[in-house]
């Protein structure tokens, strides 16, 4: 059996208990409503965008302990990048997350990779990548994200 | 299987599980607990072997051929039509085949629904329905303009009869409830609702999906116009369920899907629709799925739904005890006597964590709203974590349950 500490790790379970960058933001830039229709993860992500730079952002919902401490650690990773490192980053965390990360991007990743448990278990890796995905929803003006249904450009995420 | 088991006096559980070849196993490296039932049963060996004969033996197309395994599987389809009627109760052309209670419940609002429903009637369903039964009705009210009423229900999650009865109007021209809630394990008193549907003169359909696997029915005593079932949540094979229909109304109804087998004629000009109940079974059926379903209720007789209700009721009683005993962890659904189903939260613990953690612990539970999401909304919760128990399970799985939340707690401890 997958040893429960790989999946829920310290860092994970503190994030839970006390999520970074949790509340709402008014008035904000960017949004979009993030969904997981099978297990009821919902999250608002609202961002502040100034010239090109995410100046800040939080995150509202709720959800289970995974989708919740990648919101917070994802927030707190991005908050003062840039908007094209930011849309990276996603890329690169979603590529972890499906196993076509290179070591030097997990390398990159740095503390994110607490994450790579829950790689391990199929179908919890849409709680990890939700949040990003929502992110991205934002960033890009999508109309928000649903891990299922014909809009899911991350299928198979 | 296990007649010895059976005919010893004493029922010998442990034998009865040991019918089932898909327990025995490990799941993550721990003993296989497999408490996701109301999701789907297991198959007994007796069902297993069933459909293996059939395949073996007696497979054809069925209605049509002149052949003898033509001839075989036409009988064996209508042998299990046949049991099926017997086991609850009502006459063979009463009994039609459909995939399941979901499709069983849209051949209802097609073939009923759209016929003799019009704009502004009232059609009365329940806080704790099913998608299911909340779905095909909304779809109805987008073509028909009908009006759906929502019976409220009480804190512990029961409907009382009062709340049902104040719901009917004089525009109410359907109710469509669930006999079992297949999230809280809540069984509703569907003979008085019955009763009292038709004091007002209304016909009423049950989605029985919960119940059936649990107790003896009898359609005589529950009374509902419509009854449906799936195949696939009694020990029987997914892809064949029931819909027991009063031939009053399944005669005036229009059929469901068009095709082969459902007509007597075809010209270009007329079709002319078969008797019931084959005006309702366009197309090859199911026919090994209901072959196996009718084996599943043999199955279940043999051993006798009072025994295995009784059963059921000592493993969830022992469970609801050791769950409540436990701090931090809160039990929806009524106090009283209920289907073996437990639905629960365990305090800042969301149900995705818990069934995870369960199941690295071999316990199988099911996670989330439970295709119920208005029934969470009026619970308050975004999800539950649910344990659902059959006469199979036993009191080792009980304790790996219980074993399981401590590991959740100590986790987010």
């Amino acid at each position: 059996m997958t040893d429960m500490r790989d999946l829920y790790q310290d860092v994970i379970l503190a994030h839970n208990k006390k999520p970074k960058n949790f509340g709402r933001l008014d008035p904000c830039t960017h949004e979009a409503h993030g969904h997981n229709p099978l297990c009821g993860d919902d999250y608002e992500i609202m961002a502040v965008v100034e010239d090109g730079v995410v100046r800040d952002l939080a995150f509202d919902g709720s959800g289970c302990a995974i989708s919740k401490a990648a919101a917070s650690m994802m927030t707190a990773r991005v908050k003062g990048k840039p908007v094209d490192e930011v849309l990276g980053l996603i890329a690169d965390f979603r590529n972890m997350m499906v196993g076509e990360a290179s070591d030097e991007t997990k390398e990159e990743l740095g503390h994110l990779r607490v994450f790579e448990g829950v790689a391990q278990l199929p179908n919890r890796i849409k709680c990890a990548v939700l949040p990003w995905h929502t992110l991205n929803a934002a960033l890009t003006g999508s109309e928000g994200a649903s891990t299922e249904g014909e809009n899911d450009e991350w299928e198979g995420a | 299987m296990s007649a010895e088991a059976i005919h010893s006096g004493k029922t010998d559980w442990q034998r009865i599980r040991g019918d089932f070849p898909v327990l025995d196993q490990e799941a993550h490296g721990k003993p296989l607990a497999f408490l996701d039932s109301a999701a789907s049963s297991q198959m007994p060996e007796a069902v297993l072997n069933r459909i293996i004969a059939y395949q073996h033996k007696e497979h054809a197309n069925i209605h049509r051929g002149v052949h003898l395994l033509s001839q075989r599987a036409t009988d064996a389809f209508e042998d299990a039509r046949h049991v099926v009627a017997e086991h609850i109760g009502c006459e063979d052309r009463e009994v039609i085949f459909v995939r399941g209670a979901t499709e069983g419940i849209n051949l209802v609002t097609h073939g009923y629904g759209r016929k003799f429903l019009k704009e502004g009637d009232e059609v009365i369903i329940t806080t704790m329905e099913h998608h299911a039964n909340i779905v095909p009705w909304q779809m109805l009210r987008e073509e028909k303009g009908i009006v759906l009423k929502i019976v409220p229900i009480t804190d512990d999650g029961r409907v009382e009869l009062d709340a049902f009865e104040a719901a009917f109007t004089e525009k109410t021209a359907f109710a469509s409830v669930i006999h079992v809630s297949n999230t809280l394990g809540t069984i509703n008193p569907v003979k008085e609702m019955c009763e009292i549907a038709h004091r007002k003169g209304v016909p009423i359909l049950v989605d029985g999906c919960q119940a059936a696997p649990h107790m003896a029915l009898d359609m005589n005593d529950v009374g509902a116009d419509f009854y449906v079932f799936s195949g696939h949540k009694m020990c029987g094979p997914t892809g064949a369920g029931v819909l027991f229909g009063r031939a009053e109304h399944l005669k005036r109804m229009n059929p469901f899907m068009g095709g082969g087998d459902m007509i007597l004629s075809v010209t270009f000009e007329k079709t002319t629709y078969n008797e019931i109940p084959h005006k309702f079974e366009a197309g090859t059926p199911a026919i090994m799925p209901v072959v196996g379903l009718a084996a599943a209720i043999r199955y279940l007789n043999e051993i006798g739904l009072e025994r295995i209700a009784h059963r059921e009721n000592e493993l969830v009683t022992l469970a609801l005890a050791k769950l409540r005993a436990m701090k931090g962890v809160r039990i929806f659904g009524p106090d009283g006597h209920r289907a073996p189903v437990i639905s629960f939260g365990i305090d800042d613990v969301h149900p995705h964590d818990i069934g995870t953690i369960l199941d690295q612990n071999g316990v199988a539970i099911r996670a989330g709203h439970h295709c119920t999401q208005p029934l969470m909304k009026r619970l308050g919760v975004p999800a539950t974590a649910r344990a659902s128990f059959a006469f199979y399970n036993t009191e080792a799985d009980v304790d790996a349950l219980v074993n399981g939340i401590q590991a959740v707690q100590e986790i987010f401890g």
